[in-house]
């Protein structure tokens, strides 16, 4: 790096409540959502499932479909099976990991309710809805594998037979002192078991793909309603076998995805075989219902947490087992996920020992993989929630209890027990103001109020005081986590002969406003107009490398990575400047886009101009190559960790179980903010999600194996008058660990408000004896929790 | 195959359909508008609302048969001479969009509420909205941004409209 | 998802409707306003060979006045139910539980009479017709008949109505506040847009602060709807108080049988039962 990297950069655009460049063809309906596409000749495709969880497949007859109107083609898993790999899993988190075989399409046996069996190809979507019916298929069912405790029993069936264990894996992970020795030390011993239901991601626009082949040339273009065309890109050569040369991937609109979109699905596969075979563009796009079925599903853990602490409330170590549904097979990062959360339990806190355990295990459901969060939210809501249930068996204020114990502002950068190296944080402030914009007291008080008076509606305050690692990730790291691929990203900046700027990402935004932030970002280095500045993104052609948007990642790495290479920008064009000017590069002062030489501000050019005197190249210092152009390649050094502190305030109705959010205050540190009114929306997108867990959403299997809340009608999806107002706030301590100084936010909300939540309908109903409410929080299992907690007091009294 | 003539953003078309064509499907794969997406297939997201002959509907819960004689209008056919409908313009300045997925029918939806109601409460709004489903913006902006388009500025709301049974504008359009 | 392919009939009048129902062969289904229809189509659990779309036959649609009874068109939409006068000044239940139905986008294009022929014990209008003592018509080949709101739910999903018989309108005795009426309908579901998990509409006459006259007519705990006659009984003559209404309410669940699912067991939803109906009947005898 030369030292004009390190030139401060005047902030015109970064800090500005920007309205979206996004926003114009979304709010008028001109979008490009991979549904809409269509290309001469286009055929679509529709997927026939398996209507049980574990069966084997005795016939699958595919002639019956292909005799009805409209109907090109259709294939069972058998004919599709040769030129067809197995999905890839790319974080096999053990030496001696259980990884099964993984067919786009099932051949002998399937393995979940909704794993494809067959295929057929016809004019439009309604042929080819009509055409699966026609598919005649003789299924002998075996047994399903559904909770996770009766699947490792020796006599369980199993989901992988040929594996003889639904065991996947064993990830241990033990740090500091002995937990033992430390255990028989504390003067207190809480031990809690929380379960995270199983979610569906729902992203408004279901998954859609569309390949269209040049036959002649062996070329393909993949339009996919997904978050990593570039991963996919390589995923997809390796599993059909198309030369990666000859695939390209386009990411077009994409409606959102929350982890669910960061997949090698095999209706991608399926389709590339499909138009392969027949030469001809093919298009699928699911449907919601089928999507509840066929798009990963996320959580889904079993947590069994121990804590040691002193009679002060002093944490002294912390023991955690898990067990981690990976559903019937492993997708891309499916059993990665729960490790994301192994380094978040000691979360914000100092402690001596800490013990960690997870156990993959395979059930007959769909596939789990990341959904927003991807292991933190689960880490986050279990030791929040036991610090909650130390504070009170220790009769102290949660928020003091966690005063004690976590990390000083003074002590950063501070390397957890679990190892990671806290760059910045500061607690104490985010906390001050939290509970200050909430008006924790009076609450405290009118929550007195009401359980002294028996009040049937009782007053509950949860706390949650979160950190999270995010901005994924150095590469190293990743090496040491056996994840396949590296944490790097890529950004490059073209400087247009009239001025104008292309800045071209690998990170692949589906709703997160990369287009905008990376425009304010590139224009206060460059210092030209924000509108001058067009962001290329998803398109494999036009944007040929990047890791994508998953984790929290895009603005640390994607945006730094445009930061630097803006940079190198303004150093290239300050060697022409100073030709030009006839000045030595150290006279020369760079400000708002202009450079001039230091005592004769007359002595000028602009940086668009320097554009086009390179592109003309009349006259360029000697041996300068004719280009301002840069690229930059960033690996992070660390991972970043925003942070915060999220107060809920709920009414629970102790007659009906009913719970309703009264206020919800949170105050986030994401570091420098480059565009407030985004970052505010990812923390209430985030918000909206970690309380939908809390309180609404659960995919529920009945004991087949069959998915009972099948459609959008019975998940419950909250909408506007479901959810509160939020009071957002921040404080800001910049991140050390990226010259930006910005830290994740797309995940935190999600992350740090179930526990909120949760905590508090519990501190609601802790004068009747509730210690716990299983998640969702649904009215008939706060009812129940009621009335359990009342019949146990009655029996000791 | 049924004969209709629909009308759809001014223009109107005249077309040979199946009688379980779905009118969403009928805009999108058989006018090539787009603009009109498909979010599930329960009528509980609302991506798909449009206005039928002045009433915002959800679009993939009508036969195309059913909208024969009908006017439709579309998210693409709010602006005028290029000038946003007020509400997009206010979608935009107030963010009330991430992916944008939901947008088209959450202010097809919208309009409809302002059209009734032209000077909603936040939970007026919310509740105004409970047929669309956002999985982006968890709302906020969102409430914002049709109060804005209301002329009640960008008030923030004066709570969640949590509890349907507090409605006060429901309860007394019924007494 | 996509429906299967059918045939497709439009009728213009009530007359023409009867004869394409009496004359079709295979399995028909009626299209009212479709919002319970197309969802079950597009998941192709229903494999019509004919739909008869009643849409297009103005007879069956508005609000008029019958002597002491209100006169409901079959094919009235939600929304023209929630907006009407002389529903608004009649039959104040049906029009704030009718508010409660779906979201904005259905309530126009659903209907009263879609919503009660399909019979959905979930949904929140059956119960609301038959807590008003509503009457049902339904023409036939053979004529009109009418059938008690009773008589009109008979099990899961079924009505009285004969395969050939259309649901052309609903008729309501009047209930005024002047008369001392007071109403309430207490939903109680898990997100704005979900089911009833329990529903209670509540008709309560008072006089000099007794209640004089009550009906209970209650959502999902059943597979039909079902009137909570035990506490109905016991409201009679009962100050309209909380604790004599809390103690009548007590037997809101007897003799129903309601279903178990993923969001309440029948026991949950006979707690609710007994909650619900307890406020419902206060909120309506404290009606001014």
């Amino acid at each position: 790096m030369t030292d004009q990297l390190t030139d401060r950069v005047d902030q015109r655009e970064v800090g500005r409540a920007r309205p979206r460049k996004e926003d114009a063809r979304l709010v008028t309906g001109q979008t490009n959502w991979t549904d809409n596409i269509t290309v001469p000749g286009l055929l679509h495709m529709a997927i026939l499932r398996s209507p049980m969880a574990h069966a084997r497949i005795d016939r699958v007859d595919v002639a019956p479909a292909r005799e009805r109107p409209g109907v090109i083609a259709a294939f069972s898993g058998r004919d599709l099976a040769e030129g067809l790999g197995s999905l890839p899993c790319a974080w096999p988190v053990t030496e001696d990991i259980v990884l099964p075989d993984h067919p786009p399409i099932a051949v002998d046996e399937v393995r979940y309710a909704g794993d494809p069996v067959a295929v057929v190809v016809a004019r439009d979507r309604y042929a080819a809805a009509d055409a699966l019916e026609a598919v005649e298929v003789d299924y002998t069912p075996l047994p399903p594998v559904l909770d996770l405790e009766d699947a490792l029993a020796d006599d369980a069936p199993l989901v992988h037979s040929d594996k003889g264990t639904n065991r996947c894996y064993v990830w241990p992970l033990a740090t500091g002192l002995n937990y033992d020795e430390v255990r028989a030390r504390a003067d207190v011993v809480l031990k809690r078991r929380y379960t995270h239901q199983r979610l569906i991601p729902n992203a408004m626009e279901p998954r859609a793909v569309v390949v269209s082949p040049q036959a002649a040339s062996g070329e393909y273009t993949l339009y996919s309603a997904t978050q990593i065309p570039h991963i996919l890109r390589i995923m997809l050569s390796v599993v059909t076998g198309v030369p990666e040369h000859k695939l390209r991937v386009i990411a077009p609109d994409v409606g959102g995805g929350f982890g669910s979109k960061l997949q090698v699905y095999g209706e991608e596969a399926l389709a590339l075989a499909v138009a392969r075979k027949l030469g001809r563009p093919v298009k699928w796009t699911e449907s919601r219902s089928e999507g509840y079925l066929a798009t990963h599903h996320g959580r889904a853990q079993i947590q069994d947490i121990e804590v040691a602490a002193t009679r002060e409330g002093k944490l002294l170590g912390l023991k955690v087992d898990l067990l981690a549904d990976m559903g019937a097979y492993l997708m891309l990062v499916t059993p990665g996920i729960p490790i994301l959360g192994a380094f978040m339990y000691p979360a914000i806190y100092k402690m001596d020992a800490y013990s960690f355990t997870c156990t993959g295990v395979f059930t007959t459901k769909t596939p789990t993989d990341a959904y927003r969060g991807a292991g933190r939210p689960e880490a986050t809501f279990a030791i929040e929630r036991i610090m909650d249930e130390l504070a009170a068996e220790l009769d102290l204020d949660p928020v003091e209890l966690r005063r004690r114990n976590w990390i000083e502002h003074n002590e950063f950068p501070y390397t957890t027990i679990a190892g990671l190296t806290y760059d910045s944080g500061n607690y104490e402030a985010a906390t001050e103001k939290a509970l200050a914009r909430f008006g924790y007291d009076d609450l405290r008080a009118e929550q007195q109020k009401r359980n002294e008076s028996g009040d049937a509606v009782r007053l509950g305050i949860g706390v949650s005081t979160y950190t999270e690692m995010c901005g994924l990730a150095p590469s190293r790291v990743l090496r040491d986590l056996r994840y396949a691929a590296g944490g790097w990203e890529a950004a490059s900046i073209r400087m247009l002969p009239t001025g104008k700027v292309e800045v071209v990402t690998g990170t692949s935004p589906h709703g997160q406003g990369h287009v905008t932030s990376w425009s304010q970002i590139a224009a206060d280095v460059l210092g030209v107009p924000f509108e001058d500045v067009e962001v290329l993104h998803g398109d494999t052609l036009t944007s040929p490398q990047g890791m994508d948007t998953y984790g929290s990642r895009s603005l640390v790495v994607g945006g730094a990575a445009v930061h630097h290479a803006a940079k190198k920008v303004v150093a290239k064009a300050r060697k022409v400047a100073a030709h030009l000017l006839e000045a030595s590069e150290g006279d020369l002062d760079f400000k708002d886009g202009v450079f001039s030489v230091k005592g004769s501000p007359e002595a000028r050019k602009t940086i668009q101009e320097i554009a086009f005197e390179t592109f003309s190249s009349h006259d360029l210092p000697d041996g300068m190559e004719p280009t301002i152009n840069a690229e930059h390649l960033l690996d992070p050094e660390n991972f970043s960790y925003p942070h915060g502190t999220h107060l809920c305030a709920v009414e629970v109705d102790t007659e009906t179980g009913h719970v309703r959010i009264r206020s919800y205050v949170c105050v986030d540190d994401v570091g420098r903010v480059i565009n407030p009114m985004i970052v505010e929306g990812q923390v209430h997108g985030g918000l909206a999600q970690g309380i939908a867990q809390a309180l609404y959403e659960e995919a529920v299997y009945d004991e087949e194996g069959n998915l009972v809340s099948g459609t959008m009608a019975d998940y419950l999806v909250p909408g506007a008058p479901d959810l509160p107002e939020f009071v957002t706030d921040r404080t800001e301590t910049p991140a050390a660990s990226n010259p930006l100084g910005v830290k994740g936010v797309g995940e935190a909300g999600t992350i740090a408000s179930t526990p909120a939540v949760v905590n508090a309908i519990v501190d609601a109903l802790r004068p009747l004896g509730v210690t716990d409410v299983p998640m969702p929080c649904a009215p008939q299992r706060v009812w129940q929790a009621i009335r359990q907690a009342r019949a146990a007091k009655e029996a000791t009294v | 195959m049924t004969r209709i003539s629909v009308k759809v953003d001014g223009t109107t078309y005249e077309d040979d359909v199946e009688p379980r064509l779905l009118l969403v499907h009928y805009l999108r794969d058989r006018l090539g508008l787009t603009g009109t997406p498909v979010g599930c297939d329960t009528t509980n997201c609302g991506a798909c609302t449009v206005d039928l002959d002045g009433e915002s509907v959800k679009s993939c819960t009508v036969l195309a048969v059913q909208a024969d004689g009908c006017a439709v209008t579309t998210i693409q056919g709010l602006a005028t001479d290029g000038d946003w409908h007020p509400l997009q313009k206010a979608f935009h300045e107030q963010h009330a969009l991430q992916c944008g997925f939901c947008t088209p029918g959450m202010i097809m939806a919208a309009r409809d509420l302002l059209e009734e109601n032209p000077h909603p409460t936040a939970d007026e709004v919310r509740l105004g909205l409970e047929g669309n489903l956002c999985r982006c913006t968890g709302y906020q902006n969102i409430v914002n941004a049709v109060l804005a388009a209301a002329g009640n500025g960008s008030a923030h709301g004066t709570g969640s409209g949590q509890e349907k049974g507090q409605e006060t504008s429901v309860k007394e359009a019924a007494v | 998802m996509i429906p299967a392919a059918f045939d497709y009939a439009r009728p213009e009048t009530v007359d023409e409707a009867v004869r394409t129902l009496a004359d079709a062969r295979g399995e028909t289904k009626v299209l009212a306003g479709g919002q319970s229809l197309l969802p079950i189509l597009r998941l192709r659990l229903a494999f019509p060979d004919l739909v008869v779309d009643i849409g297009r036959i103005p007879e069956l649609r508005g609000v008029r006045e019958d002597g002491d009874k209100l006169v409901i068109g079959a094919m009235t939409t939600h929304h023209a139910v929630i907006h009407d006068p002389l529903v608004r000044q009649y039959a104040g239940l049906l029009a704030e539980a009718t508010a409660e139905v779906g979201d904005p986008a259905v309530r126009h294009r659903g209907t009263l009479g879609g919503s009660l022929a399909h019979a959905d014990p979930a949904s929140d209008l059956p119960a609301v017709v038959l807590a008003l003592d509503g009457e049902l018509v339904a023409a036939g080949p053979q004529g009109r008949r009418t059938i008690p709101a009773r008589d009109f739910f008979t099990d899961y999903l079924q009505t009285a109505l004969e395969p050939d018989e259309l649901l052309v309108e609903v008729r309501l005795p009047k209930t005024a506040a002047a008369d001392g009426w007071g109403f309430h309908y207490e939903k109680f579901h898990r997100v704005a847009q979900s089911w009833a998990i329990v529903g209670v509409a509540a008709m309560v006459r008072r006089d000099d602060g007794r209640i004089t006259e009550s009906r209970i007519g209650l959502t999902n705990m059943g597979t039909t709807p079902v009137r909570a006659e035990a506490t109905e009984a016991a409201l009679v003559g009962a100050a309209a108080e909380p604790d004599p209404v809390a103690r009548a309410a007590e037997a809101a669940a007897d003799g129903t049988h309601p279903s178990s699912d993923v969001s309440a067991s029948p026991e949950y939803r006979e707690h609710l039962a007994r909650v619900l109906t307890r406020r419902a009947v206060l909120a309506a005898a404290r009606m001014e």
